[in-house]
C-alpha cells in the first residue's frame, strides 16, 4: 500500500544520482556564526529599544545636570530682588525695563520660586545632586558588598556562617527607621569635623550628603553582598570549573574566563537597578528634611519646598517630581535591558 | 473507522518564532494497532516529542498544525475543540514525560495529584478516587501507598517519581501511553525497572505505547514498529526486524552501528555519524541528512526523496533506495 | 520546625536588640538636649528636669536602666508632651497608621496579584504591555510625588477628596492609593514574572496532560506556585508601608505614628524617639518572621528541620 510508483513529475538524470563531492555537502550545511558573550550581549542590548531610549534619556539628563549649569546665565542660590514667584519664562519689572532698554534677557524657562531664584538652574542643581548621590552611593554598595560577599564565599565555614548571620540582621533591620535617626545623629560629629583643619572638604561636600553616604555605606550593602556571595558560591562549585581546573587550568585564568564573565553580568545589572534604589532613598529623604543642605537643591528638596504653594505654583511642583521619576524610570529600564542581553539566566 | 488505534497521515507541523519558521514535522505518517508497541527514534529536535505531544492536542505555544489528519480511536483529533480533547486527555491518552523531577506540582501531595486524574474522569468519589489512587500506586510497585500518598514530590526519588507519573497516566486505564524518553533522567539501574514496569503494565491492561528514545537499546527491547525520525522526517518505518536487521536509510544504519554490541569483537571502535544536526531554521532543500550522508548524491541535495516501500510496513525516504528499486525493477524488466 | 522557629524568634531579638542599642546610642549623639530650646528655664530647672529623667547619669547607666524599664514594656514619659507615657502616645497614634498601612497592603495584594496574572496569561498582548508598562512606571514614581499629584488633581483641582484629617472613609481613599502604589506595581511585576516561570513548569504539563479543565489548571496549579514570591513579598511590603507612611502622614496631616516620629526627631525628644523605633522594628522585624514561617508552611519543598 505505500507502494509509490515512480510517477512523480520529476526529470531525473542519471548523473543525478551520482555521488555528491564533500564541496557540496558542505555547501548545504548553514552553520550561523557562533558570537562572543559580550558581542552577543550588546547585539542584545542595541536591539532593545526601551533599553537604548532610556540610555538616550539619561544622557540627556546628565547634560543638563553637570554640563549646562556651567554656561547657564543664573546661578541656583542668586536670589534676584523683585523676581520672587515668576511664572515660566515670565520676567520680573526690572528685566523688563532692561529688555526695553535694548538688552538681552535670558527668560526664566521655569519661572523663579519664592526667593527669586531661577528654577530651571535650580532643578538642573538638583538633579545633579540626586545623580551624584545615587552614583556615588551605588560606587559605594559595589565596592563594600561585593568585597564583603566574595570574601564571606571565599572562606567559607564559620566565616562565611557569622559574616551572613551579620548581613541577616541588617537585612531585617527597618532600614529608613536608621537612616533618619543617622542622617540626624551625624550631622553634630560631622559638623565638628568641618572645623577641624585638614576637613574643610565637609563644608563644601555637604554634611547632608556625607550622611547619606554614611547611611548607604553601613545599610545598604547587604543585598549586594548577598548577591556577589551566592554567585561567587555558585561559581566555585560549577562544573564547569571543577571541569576547567581538572583540565589544569591555572587560578588566574579561570577567575579571568569563567569567574568574571559569569558575575560580572549579573554585577552590573544589580548595580545599574541599585542607582535608582539610590536615588529614591536620597529623594525621600530630601523631601522629609534630611537630605541636602539649604540652599542646594535636590529635586526631593525642591518637591517638598514646593508643596506649599501647590495652589498658586504647581508648576513648581511637578517639574522635579516628573523629572526624579523619569530618571528613576529610565534607570530601571536599562537595568531591565541589560540583564535581558547580559545575564538571560536572571529573568524571570 | 480505521483499523488502526492511532492513524496520523502527513501531518504538517511548525513553530512560529519570532525568528523564523521552524518546520517541525514535515509530512509524518505513523500508524499503530491497538495493544502494539511503537517506538519513535531520533536525536534532539528530530519531532519525536512533537508528533506525541500533537496526537494528545498539546502542541506548545508558538506551534501550530498546518494539514494531515491525526486519528485516535475514531476521534479526529485535528478537528476537535479544546473541551472534547480535554475529555480525550488523561483518560483515553496518557502520556509520562521525560523528567520526574519537575513533571509533578511541588506544592501538593502525590495522593492529590493521582485523584485529581481520577476524579476529572469518573464518577468517583473523593473516597473511592483516594482508594483508586492507593491502587494505582501498588500496581506500579511503590510499597506503603498510604504513606506516600500523603507525601510531597521532593520527599520521593526519582525512580519513585517516575512510577507516580505512571500510576497517574493509567490512572483511567487509557488505550494509549504515550512515554516521551521516561527514562533519560534516570540512573541506569531504575531505568531498566521502568521499562519492566511499563512491560507488564502494557501486559496487564493491555495498552498500546508509544515509547519516544533517542536510545535504540530500549526500542529493541520493547517495540514491535519503530520510527526513525530525522529533522521533521519519519526516514525510515518498519518492524524491529525490518529495523534492526534490515536497514535501508544510511541514518538508521549509523544509528545501529553506533550502539555498542556485546558481540563485537574487541578493538572494534563504534562508528559515529559524522556531523551535526540540521538548523531546523534554515533546513537544507533537499534530503536533511544529505550532509552527513556518506552516500550523499547530487539529487539529494537539491531534491526531497520520495517514499520507498519494501513491503507492507517496512518503507524509507531515500534517493538510494529509491535509486537501487527503479535499478532493480528496470533489472527485471 | 520548632527549631527553625526557635532559630528564627532568636535572631528577631538580635535584631530588635541591635536596633534599640544602635538607636540609643545615635540619639545621644544629636546635639542640644531636649530642654535647651525652652529659653524660659533655667539653667538649675533645666538641670532638675535632666536630673527627674535621669539625663544626669552617666551614658551606660541610662542604657542599662532604659532597657531594663523597655524590656517591662515601659517606655519611660515622653520628654515633650508632658504628661504622657510614650506607651500613650503609641496606643494613640499606632491604631490610624495601622489602619491606612493595613488598607494599603490589602490593596495592593488584591490588585497586584489578579493583574499580575493576567498580564501573565494574555503575554505578548495589548493588556500585558499596559499593565506592564503601568506597573514599571509605578516602581519609579516615588511615594512623595504620588501623594501630591493625587493631592493637587483629586483634592485641589478637582475637590473629589478631602485633603486634611481622617473623618470619613473618604479621607482614606488618597492616602491609601498614594501608599498602595508601589507595592501594588511591584507585586504586579513579581506576579507576572513569577506566573510566567509557573506557566513554562513541565507540571503545568503534565495537569493538562490529565485533560484538567483550563480554570481548574489555573487556580489550582499556576496560582499556587505562582504566589510563591508574592508571600516572601509581604515583609518587605509591610517595612515600606510602615515608613512609608513617614511621608504620607506629613503631606495628609495624618494623626498617625509616622508623622509622630519625624515630629519627636526634629524636637529631640529621646524617649520618643527610643520608643516609637523600638515599636516600628519590633512589629516589622516579628511580621517578617511570621511570614517567613508562612512561607514554609506554604512551600512544602523547604524542609523545615
Amino acid at each position: 500500500m505505500k507502494q509509490n510508483p515512480i510517477s512523480f513529475q520529476l526529470k531525473l538524470n542519471p548523473e543525478d544520482f551520482l555521488p555528491a563531492t564533500e564541496e557540496e555537502k558542505q555547501s548545504q550545511v548553514v552553520m550561523r556564526e557562533s558570537i562572543s558573550f559580550w558581542k552577543d550581549g550588546m547585539r542584545r542590548l542595541v536591539r532593545n529599544k526601551v533599553a537604548m531610549v532610556s540610555i538616550v534619556v539619561i544622557i540627556v539628563v546628565m547634560l543638563f545636570s553637570f554640563v549646562v549649569p556651567a554656561f547657564y546665565p543664573y546661578s541656583y542660590k542668586e536670589q534676584m530682588k523683585g523676581a520672587n514667584n515668576l511664572a515660566p519664562m515670565e520676567y520680573s519689572e526690572e528685566e523688563q525695563a532692561r529688555i526695553e532698554a535694548g538688552e538681552k534677557v535670558f527668560p526664566h524657562i521655569f519661572g523663579t520660586d519664592k526667593m527669586g531664584r531661577d528654577y530651571a538652574i535650580r532643578v538642573m542643581m538638583g538633579s545633579r545632586i540626586s545623580l551624584v548621590v545615587g552614583l556615588i552611593a551605588t560606587g559605594i554598595i559595589l565596592i563594600i558588598g561585593s568585597a564583603y560577599g566574595s570574601i564571606a564565599a571565599f572562606f567559607g565555614g564559620r566565616v562565611d556562617l557569622i559574616m551572613m548571620r551579620i548581613v541577616d540582621i541588617i537585612y531585617t533591620v527597618p532600614d529608613i527607621l536608621l537612616i533618619v535617626l543617622l542622617s540626624f545623629a551625624l550631622n553634630a560629629p560631622l559638623e565638628n569635623l568641618k572645623n577641624a583643619p585638614g576637613f574643610a572638604w565637609v563644608g563644601v561636600v555637604g554634611k547632608n550628603l556625607i550622611s547619606i553616604f554614611i547611611v548607604f555605606a553601613l545599610l545598604y550593602w547587604v543585598g549586594m553582598a548577598r548577591m556577589v556571595r551566592s554567585q561567587v558560591l555558585m561559581l566555585k562549585e560549577s562544573e564547569y570549573v571543577t571541569a576547567a581546573r581538572a583540565l589544569g587550568v591555572g587560578n588566574g585564568k579561570i577567575i579571568k574566563k569563567h569567574l568574571l564573565t559569569n558575575c560580572i553580568g549579573t554585577l552590573i545589572v544589580t548595580t545599574t537597578l541599585q542607582i535608582p534604589s539610590s536615588i529614591f532613598t536620597e529623594s525621600f529623604l530630601s523631601f522629609l528634611g534630611m537630605g541636602v543642605a539649604v540652599p542646594l537643591p535636590s529635586l526631593g528638596s525642591l518637591a517638598s519646598d514646593a508643596i506649599n504653594g501647590m495652589n498658586t505654583y504647581p508648576y513648581l511642583l511637578f517639574i522635579p517630581a516628573l523629572l526624579i521619576s523619569l530618571i528613576i524610570l529610565s534607570f530601571n529600564l536599562l537595568g531591565d535591558g541589560l540583564r535581558d542581553a547580559f545575564d538571560p539566566k536572571l529573568k524571570n | 473507522m480505521s483499523e488502526y488505534l492511532v492513524d496520523i497521515k502527513n501531518e504538517r507541523l511548525s513553530f512560529f518564532t519570532p525568528a523564523g519558521e521552524v518546520k517541525a514535522l514535515n509530512d509524518v505518517s505513523i500508524q499503530l494497532k491497538e495493544g502494539e508497541v511503537l517506538g519513535i527514534v531520533g536525536e534532539s529536535g528530530s519531532g519525536k516529542s512533537v508528533t506525541a505531544y500533537s496526537l494528545m492536542g498539546l502542541t506548545a505555544h508558538p506551534g501550530k498544525l498546518l494539514g494531515g489528519s491525526l486519528i485516535f480511536n475514531g476521534h479526529q483529533i485535528d478537528q476537535m475543540s479544546e473541551k472534547e480533547m480535554r475529555k480525550i486527555r488523561g483518560n483515553e491518552i496518557s502520556i509520562i514525560f521525560q523528567d520526574p523531577m519537575t513533571s509533578l506540582n511541588p506544592v501538593y501531595t502525590i495522593g492529590n495529584q493521582i485523584m485529581e486524574a481520577v476524579l476529572f474522569h469518573t464518577d468517583k468519589n473523593r473516597a473511592q478516587a483516594r482508594e483508586r489512587a492507593r491502587e494505582l500506586l501498588e500496581l506500579v510497585g511503590i510499597n506503603e501507598p498510604d504513606k506516600r500518598l500523603k507525601q510531597y514530590p521532593h520527599e520521593l526519588s526519582g525512580g519513585m517519581r517516575q512510577r507516580v507519573m505512571i500510576a497517574i497516566a493509567l490512572a483511567c486505564e487509557p488505550k494509549l501511553l504515550i512515554a516521551d524518553e521516561p527514562t533519560t533522567a534516570l540512573d541506569v539501574t531504575i531505568q531498566a525497572q521502568i521499562l519492566e514496569l511499563m512491560m507488564s503494565l502494557k501486559e496487564r491492561l493491555g495498552m498500546a505505547i508509544i515509547m519516544i528514545t533517542h536510545d535504540l537499546g530500549v526500542v529493541a527491547s520493547m517495540c514491535e514498529r519503530i520510527a526513525v525520525m530525522y529533522a521533521g522526517k519519519v526516514v525510515e518505518y518498519g518492524t524491529a526486524e525490518d529495523i534492526f536487521y534490515n536497514p535501508r536509510h544510511q541514518y538508521t544504519k549509523g544509528l545501529i552501528r553506533s550502539i555498542p554490541r556485546i558481540d563485537t569483537r574487541e578493538h572494534e571502535r563504534l562508528v559515529p555519524i559524522e556531523g551535526t544536526p540540521v538548523d531546523m531554521l534554515n533546513p537544507p532543500k533537499g534530503c536533511p541528512f544529505a550532509p552527513r550522508c556518506e552516500a550523499c548524491m547530487k539529487i539529494c541535495l537539491r531534491e526531497m526523496p520520495p517514499v520507498t516501500s519494501f513491503g507492507e510496513v517496512h518503507y524509507t525516504q531515500c534517493w538510494l533506495n529509491q535509486k537501487e528499486e527503479m535499478e532493480k525493477g528496470a533489472a527485471n524488466e | 520546625m520548632l527549631k527553625y522557629i526557635a532559630k528564627r524568634i532568636g535572631l528577631a531579638i538580635v535584631t530588635i536588640w541591635a536596633v534599640a542599642t544602635i538607636t540609643f546610642f545615635l540619639m545621644n549623639m544629636v546635639p542640644g538636649g531636649p530642654f535647651l530650646s525652652e529659653k524660659a528655664i533655667s539653667p538649675q530647672a533645666t538641670a532638675a528636669l535632666e536630673a527627674k529623667y535621669g539625663l544626669d547619669k552617666p551614658l551606660p547607666q541610662q542604657y542599662i536602666t532604659y532597657m531594663w524599664d523597655a524590656l517591662h514594656g515601659d517606655f519611660g514619659d515622653s520628654l515633650k508632651q508632658r504628661g504622657r507615657t510614650v506607651m500613650d502616645i503609641i496606643k494613640m497614634k499606632f491604631p490610624v497608621s495601622a489602619r491606612v498601612g493595613g488598607l494599603s497592603v490589602l490593596v495592593a495584594l488584591l490588585i497586584g496579584i489578579p493583574l499580575g496574572s493576567i498580564a501573565a496569561l494574555k503575554r505578548g498582548k495589548f493588556l500585558d504591555s499596559l499593565i506592564s508598562v503601568v506597573a514599571t512606571c509605578g516602581i519609579a514614581v516615588p511615594s512623595f510625588v504620588i501623594c501630591t499629584l493625587l493631592l493637587y488633581f483629586l483634592g485641589v483641582k478637582l475637590r473629589l477628596l478631602p485633603t486634611i484629617g481622617l473623618s470619613s472613609w473618604k479621607n482614606y481613599v488618597m492616602p491609601v492609593l498614594a501608599l498602595s502604589f508601589y507595592p501594588t506595581a511591584y507585586i504586579m511585576r513579581l506576579m507576572r514574572s513569577s506566573m510566567l516561570d509557573v506557566l513554562g513548569q513541565d507540571y503545568m504539563r503534565t495537569a493538562k496532560a490529565k485533560g484538567v479543565s483550563g480554570i481548574l489548571i489555573l487556580f489550582k496549579h499556576a496560582l499556587r506556585n505562582a504566589i510563591l514570591p508574592v508571600v516572601t513579598y509581604v515583609g518587605p511590603m509591610l517595612a515600606y508601608t510602615v515608613t512609608g507612611s513617614f511621608v504620607v502622614e506629613k503631606i495628609f496631616t495624618i494623626p498617625g505614628l509616622g508623622g509622630e516620629f519625624i515630629t519627636a526627631i526634629s524636637g529631640r525628644d529621646y524617649t520618643l524617639i527610643m520608643g516609637t523605633t523600638i515599636f516600628l522594628a519590633t512589629l516589622i522585624i516579628v511580621m517578617n518572621v511570621i511570614v517567613d514561617i508562612v512561607y514554609k508552611i506554604v512551600d512544602p519543598r523547604i524542609k523545615l528541620k
